[in-house]
């Protein structure tokens, strides 16, 4: 049997986390794939397609040493490998606030409402702790028109009580 | 005329620098017209460079006249390129026949100064901005042996700062 997985793994962060848990999936006979690996409030995350001749029960035990010994948990999901049909962002938006209450449930929801589909959302809080901002970039694909994800969010920033900057920036990919 | 083998990553020829141009002849009027048909067989081809069909000279051709609303010279072959002059610069996705099925985020100069010999060996010379000059940037570099997979920044970078 041969096929992909997703592995998640999060832990503590130290050095060589990806280290050790690569080269385990390489002696075990994995290729890897797609991989999203990030520090996140002092955990480290790792979310991992992982090409694998074997079922996800041996795919576990194969991991399971490294999980105890570096305190991972692990979850391991069967998935497609679907690199041939990836889907490549076409439009990007930077939102930033000083009033951090439901940015993202508001912007979210009124970008999929104009058919926004989400490939990447990296948020984080700046400023000092007493005086927060929110900011937040989203790369996706307007699987209705650009257009229509900038009338979305100006019909909602002229309507909106909060002040929060939004910026919609068109990407444009080329094949030279 | 014919249409050209495309060489794609990771062929060591594309990672190789190419000679100039001493000699402007029949022959190479005719690579010049092959070159030209094999970008122009190419789904949606605005640029190409002679390394990439296997011939280590320093030859690119450019047509990005079918993009539209942006400035252009039309169809450039731009023989011993070189740029004087990089001003700006801007992110943005990009592909290459050479390295299929995949795009990344590249740095390139916003606005550009180009020198380069045309098919006759005269030396012209060209400003360029946008996505004429990203196009140049990204053959140019194919002179040299670089590919766009060498430029690549983070996936998490913002583009188009203004
Ligand atoms: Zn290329």
């Amino acid at each position: 049997m041969t096929q992909w997985f997703m592995l998640t793994l999060v832990g503590k962060d130290r050095i060589g986390i990806v280290a050790r848990v690569t080269t385990a999936l390489y002696q075990g006979g994995c290729h890897l794939g797609e991989a999203s690996m990030l520090r996140m409030d002092g955990n480290f995350t790792i979310m991992l397609m992982v090409h694998f001749p074997g079922t996800k029960a041996a795919l576990t035990a194969l991991l399971a040493p490294i999980a105890d010994e570096l305190q991972l948990h692990i979850h391991i999901d069967p998935s497609v490998g679907e690199q041939t049909t990836r889907q490549e962002p076409n439009v990007q938006i930077s939102v930033h606030s000083a009033d951090r209450a439901g940015i993202v449930a508001q912007v979210t929801s009124i970008l999929a409402a104009a058919g926004l589909n989400i490939l990447d959302l990296e948020s984080d809080i700046g400023g000092h702790a007493n005086n927060p901002f929110y900011i937040m970039q989203i790369e996706g694909v307007a699987t209705r028109g650009i257009e229509a994800l900038q009338q979305a969010l100006q019909t909602w920033h002229q309507t909106s009580e909060q002040t929060i900057e939004v910026r919609l920036t068109p990407i444009t990919t080329t094949i030279f | 005329m014919a249409i050209l083998e495309i060489l794609t990553y990771p062929d060591p020829r594309l990672k190789m620098i190419a000679e100039p141009i001493t000699e402007f002849n029949a022959d190479l009027a005719v690579f010049i017209a092959n070159l030209e048909e094999t970008l122009r067989a190419a789904p949606g081809g605005v640029g190409i460079a002679a390394p990439q069909v296997g011939i280590l000279q320093r030859i690119v051709i450019i047509d990005v006249s079918s993009k539209p609303k942006i400035k252009h010279h039309g169809r450039l072959i731009l023989i011993n390129p070189e740029i004087n002059h990089w001003k700006g610069f801007a992110i943005g996705r990009e592909g290459c026949m050479s390295v299929p099925d995949y795009t990344g985020k590249v740095v390139r100069a916003e606005q550009i100064e180009l020198s380069a010999q045309d098919e006759s060996g005269t030396r012209q010379h060209y400003q360029m901005e946008g996505y004429e000059a990203r196009a140049v940037q990204h053959e140019l570099d194919h002179l040299d042996g670089i590919l766009f997979i060498d430029r690549l920044i983070s996936r998490r970078h913002d583009l188009f700062h203004r």
